[in-house]
C-alpha cells in the first residue's frame, strides 16, 4: 500500500512542478533557471518541516506521510532537471550563471531544509 | 492532456524511486543515504541522455518526451530528500559521511549529466556516419 500512497503523492508533485515551471517560464526571461531553483528550495523547506511534524504528531493518519513527503515533495523537487540545466548553461558559455545556480541551489536548499526541520521542532 | 501525462509518469517515477531505494538499502546497509545518491546519479545520466538524443536525432511524440523527462525522471530524482538527508547527517555529527554525500551528489550528478549528453551526441554521430557513408 505504501507504493500506492507514494505514487499518488508523486502525481501531484510532478504536476505541481510542471505547472510552476510553465507559469514561471512564461514570465521569467532570464538565463537563470529560476523555476527549478525556487521549486527545489521550497520543496527542501517543506520536506524538512513535514518530516518533523509527521514524526512528532502521532494523530495524523498513516497514509498521509508517504503521500506528502516521499511522494509529493520527492517528486516535486528534482535533481535531473537541475543537473541538465547546469550542463546546458556551461555549453552555452554561461559559466557564471552555472556556478551561481549550482552553489545557490545546494547552499540555500540545505539552509531551507535546516530551517524546516528546526521550525518543525518548535511548532 | 500534458498534465495527465506528467502526472501518470510522476506516479511511476516516485514509485520506482522508493522501490529501488529499498532494494539498494537491502544490498548495502550503509549509514549513508547511498540509495538517494545512486537514484540521483542514474536519473541525471538518463535525463541528459534522453533529452539530448530526442533533441538531436530520435523523433518522439512531444507528450511522451514530456512524460518521460519531466514526469518520470523528474519525479524519480529528488532534491528535497538530498537536502534533508544532508542536514540530518550534519546534525548527527557524521562529519565525513555528510561531507562525502554533500560533495558527491552535486559534482557526480553534473558529471553524469555531462556524460549522458556526450553519450547521446556520440551515438547520433555514429549513426549519421553509418547512414551517410562518405564517398571515396
Amino acid at each position: 500500500m505504501e507504493y500506492l500512497f507514494v505514487g499518488i503523492g508523486g502525481i501531484f508533485g510532478a504536476v505541481s512542478r510542471y505547472g510552476i515551471s510553465k507559469w514561471v517560464g512564461g514570465r521569467w526571461r532570464g538565463d537563470f533557471p529560476l523555476a527549478t531553483f525556487c521549486i527545489n528550495i521550497t520543496g527542501s523547506f517543506m520536506l524538512g518541516l513535514l518530516s518533523v511534524l509527521f514524526t512528532k504528531g502521532g494523530a495524523s493518519p498513516a497514509w498521509l506521510k508517504p503521500i506528502a513527503t516521499t511522494g509529493f515533495m520527492g517528486a516535486y523537487t528534482t535533481y535531473s532537471t537541475f543537473a541538465f540545466e547546469i550542463i546546458n548553461l556551461i555549453q552555452d558559455g554561461e559559466n557564471g550563471i552555472a556556478v551561481r545556480y549550482l552553489l545557490g541551489s545546494v547552499i540555500l536548499g540545505l539552509l531551507a531544509a535546516w530551517l524546516g526541520l528546526t521550525l518543525g521542532e518548535y511548532v | 492532456m500534458d498534465y495527465i501525462a506528467v502526472g501518470l509518469a510522476g506516479f511511476l517515477g516516485a514509485v520506482t524511486r522508493v522501490f529501488l531505494g529499498k532494494i539498494i538499502n537491502t544490498w548495502l546497509g550503509w549509514s549513508f543515504p547511498v540509495n538517494t545518491l545512486i537514484i540521483n546519479l542514474t536519473g541525471c545520466f538518463a535525463l541528459s541522455f534522453f533529452l539530448t538524443l530526442t533533441l538531436e536525432r530520435l523523433e518522439i511524440n512531444p507528450r511522451l518526451r514530456l512524460a518521460i523527462g519531466t514526469g518520470f525522471l523528474g519525479a524519480y530524482t529528488t532534491f528535497s530528500t538530498f537536502a534533508v538527508e544532508s542536514i540530518n547527517l550534519i546534525r548527527n555529527q557524521q562529519v565525513w559521511p555528510a561531507l562525502v554525500y554533500l560533495l558527491a551528489t552535486p559534482l557526480g550528478c553534473v558529471t553524469l549529466a555531462w556524460a549522458g549528453s556526450a553519450a547521446a551526441k556520440a551515438l547520433v554521430r555514429r549513426q549519421t556516419v553509418e547512414e551517410e557513408p562518405l564517398e571515396s
